[in-house]
């Protein structure tokens, strides 16, 4: 998991006047790059709520806030489900806002996920995923995120601290942009408490990046309007398809945005990241962080045993990144997809690899797939075991759902 | 109260509620919003809670709102308007809010204050934010058809708590969501009645003055027709009655000293408040009370007047 | 399919961008009773104004004689919009307002 430098590398000199004449790198935990990117994107309104793994951004926050260092009001609400509601009101008044939360919180606000993406806000959510109760658990793995990845919300899946913090400022202007709201999901404490370098971009450069956009819609005395009304039978399906097309037309929008900054400040990751697939025989597809490390490390373990191995990383999780992930996996052999959340009941529990089997169902694509379940309620994921998803790829992969290091 | 109203005359004319919306004819809540829509003026933002008002106010492509509204969900229509509140403060130290000094005001029914909304209510009040919280108390949840909340009173039928052989309505009595409020220590609080409007409006606009101290609030008592179980045309005769029979008083709650405004300031004696079961009586839903358990309620509302009295002379 | 707006036509977010939009939907079907203000028994205390739910009595300035007495109002009702609930009859003190049967 130690993935600092995106694999673009930086530019030095190219770009000419747009790239920042010094780098100013600091130590930073996934968390603490959230925070530093909401207060270099101008932020107005934040709600503040605690949850752990995310309880530090806030805290990070309410400390820029308390120093003068960054000009937002704090709304420190009563629960998870006020802080959606909160930001919903403050976005829909035209201010850009912010909040974040992980797991039970995620599910308490989950109903306004749905009329945030209804009401089409641009907010912006930083959520350092946690497993969900029962048992209660604080540690990391994606039940939560999985669980709301049907609201409408766009949903980027990060795998450093540098990425939590150059994605929440894309997200931003992809959000005001798609008039829909973004989740910038990454692993509690395997990347939201785990310190490692991260360059931040110049300030007044990010505002530059991030020009206020002219809202379709905004509470205001001058031009009233009735949000979130009554909608019958006639009128219901076509806002819900509105929002269909408009999810669809966010996965350009992301990757624009994303070559964009790139440009801007040398840094960029696509909607799909790849690790030695070009000639690679048997992949494993995954997302965050500790899974893609841990899966490239076991790739060059692999290789070295005359597997040709390679990993898929999906950094675009919703709208789903399909073009980009059939290309990715063209010339595979097989490949296991490794989940690290439970989709009980399902006709295969791993969320990722329901949604690459049905990709490939719809474009005709048929190949040999395991779905690897992982990590669960951060169950640690060797190398070792990794590996054995390789070998069990070349020896004989069958269309199944293996539970991997649980004791059975 | 401050009074900027003196006299009916001295009333705003122009219509901010517009007709045509859907709800039932002889609505006291539709009365309460034609006068809260002109008193708070054009500059103001509405947050409102799913409830009656919410449902038949903005039938998608229609809205009777000309203020700029939003309605989120059921229980959060203080947090939503915290954010607003929030994000025009933000918005005004940027220089980015063009609409000058607008205020925010919430509308929520019984339903979405008393019980689902009591948390996000409390999380607003005691984070001071300048909103205005109008509560309108038709004392059921009525927009799903009649089902009991916190604010129904005991012995009230309705379709949760009907009157049966072995329970006869509603068994606990109203909460008190003004002791709730007040507790927070608001710089203003009051009851209001829909027939009494001079009172209502003037009640209205102080505590939207007050929101630049803090966070205020607004009891308006509202009728039901279908829930209350009376002819239509008696809303406003029952909402006097209310009052008259010393029922809902009215009051204020002034920074931090408690007010009976008239006609309850003169209620304190018994003998000058209307005989209970003239209220009683005039809707079905109290039509099945024996006499004792109308003496029942006689006593609590003596007791209530009781610890008002004390409260008023602190 | 029907006539109504489409996806691509209709504003994002189930926004309704014209404030007072109810006003369109006539509301007169709904009532039984019509309340008619017998003009000479108006003694302009406004209280019809006052409590009518659906704003539909219209304050009309002018000078109206009436038995002797001048006015500077007169109280009219806009029955586009009268759901003739009949309180605006209940509250008149002269009992200047009749509910009348609606006509068949």
């Amino acid at each position: 998991m130690c993935e600092r430098m995106p694999h673009q590398g930086y530019r030095d000199g190219a770009g000419g006047s747009m790239m920042q004449k010094t780098k100013l790198v600091e130590a930073l935990t996934g968390n603490y790059a959230a925070a530093y990117a909401v207060k270099a994107s101008d932020v107005d309104v934040i709600a503040v709520y605690p949850i752990t793994p995310q309880t530090t951004i806030v805290e990070k926050l309410s400390e820029f806030v308390a120093n003068g260092e960054l000009n937002a009001e704090l709304i420190h609400v009563e629960s998870e489900h006020s802080a959606l509601s909160a930001v919903v009101g403050a976005s829909a008044a035209g201010a850009r806002v912010f909040t974040a939360t992980s797991s039970q919180g995620l599910e308490l606000a989950h109903e306004n996920l749905h009329i945030a993406s209804g009401i089409r806000l641009p907010i912006v959510m930083a959520v350092p995923a946690r497993a969900l109760s029962a048992p209660i658990s604080i540690h990391n793995d994606y039940g939560d995120v999985m669980n709301a990845r049907d609201t409408g919300w766009i949903i980027y899946i990060v795998a450093s601290a540098q990425e939590v913090y150059d994605t929440i400022i894309q997200a931003y202007r992809v959000a005001e942009t798609a008039n829909l709201p973004a989740m910038v999901a990454y692993d509690g404490f395997l990347v939201s408490h785990t310190v490692e370098p991260v360059e931040l971009n110049d300030e007044e450069e990010v505002r530059k990046f991030l020009p206020r956009p002219q809202r379709p819609y905004t509470l205001n005395p001058k031009r009233p309007v009735t949000m979130g009304p009554l909608a019958s039978p006639d009128w219901y399906y076509e806002f819900k398809y509105q929002q269909a097309t408009a999810l669809r037309e966010a996965y350009k929008l992301v990757k624009d945005v994303d070559a964009l900054y790139g440009e801007k400040f040398g840094r960029s990751y696509g909607v799909v990241e790849t690790y030695r697939m070009e000639d690679a025989d048997y992949a494993v597809v995954t997302y965050g962080g500790a899974a893609y490390g841990n899966a490239k490390a076991a790739a060059d373990m692999a290789r070295e045993r005359g597997i040709a191995a390679g990993v898929v990383r999906v950094r675009l999780y919703r709208p789903f990144p399909t073009m980009d992930l059939l290309k990715a996996l063209e010339g595979v052999k097989a490949f296991a997809v490794l989940d690290r959340a439970i989709m009980f009941g399902s006709p295969a529990e791993g969320p990722l690899y329901k949604d690459v089997a049905t990709a490939m169902f719809m474009h005709g694509v048929d190949k040999p797939a395991v779905s690897v379940i992982h990590g669960i309620g951060q169950r640690t994921m060797y190398v070792e075991d990794m590996y054995k998803i390789y070998t069990m790829l070349k020896e004989r992969p069958n269309k199944e759902v293996v539970f991997m290091g649980v004791r059975p | 109260m401050k009074v900027y109203y003196k006299t009916l005359k001295d009333l705003p004319r122009e219509e901010l509620f517009a007709p045509g919306h859907r709800m039932c004819a002889g609505c006291g809540a539709a009365i309460a919003m034609r006068w809260i829509t002109k008193t708070i003026g054009p500059n103001a933002v509405i947050a409102n809670a799913t409830g009656c008002v919410e449902v038949t106010t903005t039938p998608y492509p229609e809205t009777a709102w000309m203020h700029p509204y939003i309605h989120v969900a059921f229980e959060n229509s203080a947090a939503v308007a915290s954010g607003v509140e929030a994000a025009i403060k933000a918005l005004k130290r940027k220089g980015m809010w063009d609409a000058g000094d607008t205020k925010v005001v919430v509308i929520a029914g019984d339903g979405g204050t008393y019980d689902i909304g009591l948390q996000s209510l409390s999380g607003m009040l005691e984070r001071r934010h300048g909103v205005l919280y109008i509560l309108y108390d038709n004392e059921a949840y009525m927009n799903t058809g009649i089902q009991r909340s916190g604010s129904t009173p005991k012995y009230a039928w309705t379709t949760t708590t009907p009157v049966g052989t072995a329970v006869k309505g509603k068994i606990q009595w109203k909460k008190d969501i003004m002791g709730i409020v007040t507790a927070h220590r608001v710089p203003y609080a009051a009851t209001a009645s829909v027939a009494y409007i001079l009172d209502m409006v003037n009640k209205i606009k102080t505590a939207l003055e007050y929101t630049e101290e803090g966070p205020t609030f607004l009891h308006i008592y509202a009728p039901c027709v279908p829930g209350w179980r009376y002819p239509e045309n008696k809303t406003v005769e029952i909402a006097r009655l209310a009052v008259e029979t010393g029922y809902f008083p009215l009051y204020e709650w002034d920074h931090g000293k408690l007010k009976l405004n008239p006609p309850s300031n003169n209620h304190l004696d018994k003998s000058k408040r209307r005989p209970l079961k003239e209220y009683l009586k005039l809707q079905g839903r109290f039509a099945h009370l024996t006499e004792q358990e109308i003496a029942e309620i006689e006593k609590e509302l003596d007791a209530y007047w009781e610890y008002l009295s004390r409260l008023a002379q602190l | 399919m029907s006539n109504l707006p489409r996806a691509s036509e209709l504003p994002i977010g189930a926004v309704i961008p014209e404030p007072g939009s109810t006003r369109r939907n006539k509301t007169a079907g709904w009532r039984t009773l019509k309340p008619v203000i017998h003009d000479d028994r108006c003694v302009r205390c406004q209280l019809c104004w006052l409590y009518c739910p659906e704003g539909t009595i219209v304050e009309i300035k002018g000078v109206f004689k009436v038995n002797g007495r001048t006015y500077d109002t007169k109280y009219e009702i806009n029955y586009d919009h009268c759901k003739g609930c009949g309180i605006c009859a209940n509250e008149c003190p002269t009992k200047a307002i009749e509910m009348v049967p609606e006509a068949p």
